[in-house]
């Protein structure tokens, strides 16, 4: 049997975590408001129009975040050029035939559960940074047909950078309609994500969760010889 | 004859006894539709003064007549007779006196003579299925004629959203291959005012930008003139303060359609339909759909048709059936998601139990002190 003798690794930057829960946060918000957009609420028998503005409140922070959302999905882009090796844009993208490997060892060993040999990657594994790859592309899509909507209710210049969109997709209804859909992808994805955060917690013992708040991983040194170039430190106690 | 010169407009109402007085008087109509300030007027006024009138070919082909219906109930007083009589209409199925050979000569000589100088109209949409058999006029197609006279035209109006999007026919499955006709032509400017009808003044309304300056108004990304299509129902309609407020009808017949709330959640289009009704109504003001208690259906967008049903926010989702929507599609695969996650758990705790036995093995290595320092 072998003992566990992990080492700790500094994964997750600041920047990092910043970008994460701030990307988490908008999403909530976008999510939440954007379906009341779609389906507002029934309100039987209010008072007059004039005394009552909830539904332009919920518009307002519905783009408020956008905006937010946006930004901060650039600034993960930057990061990912000049950020750590974990948090480089190489993770996400499958270019290299390690990559490759990897996303079939992961099928194995996490999806289908065929295989117990352990994965070496200590940040984003070859699935799971093309997962994040694709939501990028999501991101970017939701970003473009919501300012492409957006840019006909605003007068500020930022939004009209994306009206080409509109005749593009054959106008505002489509635009709508599939900004609409989208929104269950983002659904979809956080059910999948926080339920993989958890699994690989629970089995591989390496502080999935708390990683994104602290940083840290706790990783076995025999599989990761390279152990020793990191900025570890094994030797202390774990608090 | 072909050598004359056509008589300017300001020429051509004198002969039908216009006063100068008139005249003016509608100068100054045109002006006010194009969105024009009064100091515009003199220069209105020298342009029919001095612009022949132009020669226009009217074409129908997959129509129903209803753009020609609104154009001659055109409001503003005999509007549009006067743009009638400033145009020169040498070919129009519906209105000409002439039929059958004349009116192929009268087609025929415009287009030689006028060459690169006439305006062409089109109402209708083309269809393309089967060499274009499913509209023939005068024993050709109306491919055959839409490429043939666009190739002399100086400029070419779309009206209505059959010519500019396709409209009904082109509605899933479009047996005939209707074809809106900036996807047949290139090379001639074009002009798209879409609407099923258009509304009369916009209809006017362009063609007398037309006429005052000879040249083509200003454009959208989807090629419709900006002075009407700029903004979207929604922005100009009167019940928009019940929108921000969050107050909507909830069905036909509840006390909320009576207090004339906004119909946003009855499936109404506004919101995402480029038109003037709000502003310019229709019937010379009288009303437009939503002032009269039924939403937009958006009738001068691209697949207005498809994007059914009329009274629901959110369309059927494509390939999923009737009364689906992409919120029933989300969760029913949110469902299944829960459905898979429930499921890779269980087989996380039967497969990997080895595995987590010996990491539980491990930290009780931990707990024996064993370990250069414990966890707490
Ligand atoms: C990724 C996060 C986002 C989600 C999940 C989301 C979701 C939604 C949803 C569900 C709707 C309602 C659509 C309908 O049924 O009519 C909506 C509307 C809208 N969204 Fe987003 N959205 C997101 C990001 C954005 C961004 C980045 C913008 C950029 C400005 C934006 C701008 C808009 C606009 C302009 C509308 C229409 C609002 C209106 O007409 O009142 N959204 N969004």
């Amino acid at each position: 049997m072998q003992k566990a003798t992990l080492g700790r690794v500094y994964v997750w930057e600041i920047p990092v975590r910043f970008y994460h829960w701030l990307n988490a946060l908008s999403l909530v918000v976008l999510c939440v408001t954007g379906y009341l957009i779609g389906a507002p609420l029934a309100i039987q028998q209010a008072s007059e129009a004039s005394f009552a503005y909830w539904f332009g409140k919920v518009r307002f922070i519905h783009f408020v975040f956008a905006y937010i959302f946006f930004f901060n999905f650039l600034f993960r882009i930057y990061w990912g050029f000049v950020g750590n090796r974990y948090a480089n844009w190489k993770n996400f993208i499958p270019y290299r035939k390690k990559q490759w490997k990897e996303i079939k060892q992961v099928i194995a060993v996490d999806v289908l559960q065929r295989d117990n040999t352990p994965i070496e990657t200590i940040g984003h594994n070859a699935v799971a940074g093309f997962t994040y790859f694709m939501t990028f592309l999501a991101f970017l899509f939701q970003c473009v047909t919501g300012f492409g909507l957006y840019a006909a209710m605003s007068t500020a210049w930022f939004p009209k950078l994306f009206a080409w969109i509109v005749p593009l997709m054959g106008g505002d209804f489509a635009v709508r309609q599939w900004h609409h859909a989208f929104m269950w992808f983002f659904i979809l994805f956080a059910l999948v994500h926080v339920y993989i955060v958890f699994y690989h917690d629970y089995v591989e013992g390496r502080g999935e969760i708390s990683s994104m708040g602290s940083g840290w991983k706790f990783i076995e040194k025999e599989y990761h010889p390279t152990l020793k170039d990191e900025k570890s430190s094994a030797q202390k106690p774990a608090g | 004859m072909s050598t004359q010169p056509r008589p300017t407009i300001w020429e051509h109402a004198q002969t039908k006894g216009v006063s100068r007085r008139e005249f003016l008087t509608a100068c100054a109509w045109m002006t006010a539709m194009l969105g024009l300030p009064a100091s515009a007027v003199a220069q209105v006024t020298k342009a029919l003064e001095t612009q022949p009138r132009i020669p226009v070919l009217w074409f129908h082909f997959q129509e129903c007549t209803c753009c020609s219906e609104s154009f001659i109930r055109s409001s503003h007083p005999g509007i549009a007779d006067i743009v009638l009589d400033k145009i020169s209409l040498d070919y129009t199925e519906t209105l000409m006196a002439a039929s059958g050979k004349q009116a192929e000569e009268a087609l025929h000589d415009t287009m030689t003579k006028y060459k690169g100088k006439y305006l062409m109209v089109v109402e209708g949409s083309v269809p393309t299925a089967d060499g274009g058999v499913y509209c023939c006029i005068g024993g050709r197609t109306a491919l055959d004629i839409v490429q043939e006279a666009a190739a002399g035209a100086k400029a070419m109006i779309c009206w209505g959203s059959c010519a500019s999007n396709g409209c009904v026919q082109a509605a899933k499955p479009n047996p005939t291959k209707a074809t809106p006709i900036h996807e047949l032509i290139s090379g001639v400017p074009i002009i798209k005012v879409p609407g099923c009808p258009p509304i009369a003044e916009v209809m006017t309304g362009t063609i007398v930008h037309l006429l005052a300056f000879d040249r083509i108004p200003q454009l959208d990304g989807l090629g419709r003139p900006k002075a009407f299509y700029s903004r979207r129902v929604h922005d100009t309609c009167y019940r928009r303060p019940n929108y921000d407020a969050g107050l909507f009808v909830n069905s036909f017949d509840d006390e909320n359609a009576k207090r004339g709330y906004c119909l946003y959640k009855m499936g109404c289009r506004g919101p995402v339909t480029y038109n003037a009704c709000g502003v310019m109504r229709w019937n010379g003001g009288v009303s437009f759909p939503i002032q009269s208690g039924h939403g937009c259906i958006g009738c001068s967008e691209g697949n207005f048709w498809d994007n059914g049903p009329f009274y629901r926010h959110l369309p059927n989702f494509p390939g999923f059936g009737i009364e689906t929507t992409a919120d029933k599609v989300g969760v029913g695969l949110g469902a299944a998601t829960v459905v898979g996650i429930a499921a890779h758990a269980i087989s996380t705790n039967i497969r990997k139990r080895h595995l987590i036995k010996e990491e539980l093995a491990s930290s009780e290595d931990v707990k024996d002190g064993r370990a250069e320092q414990g966890g707490s």
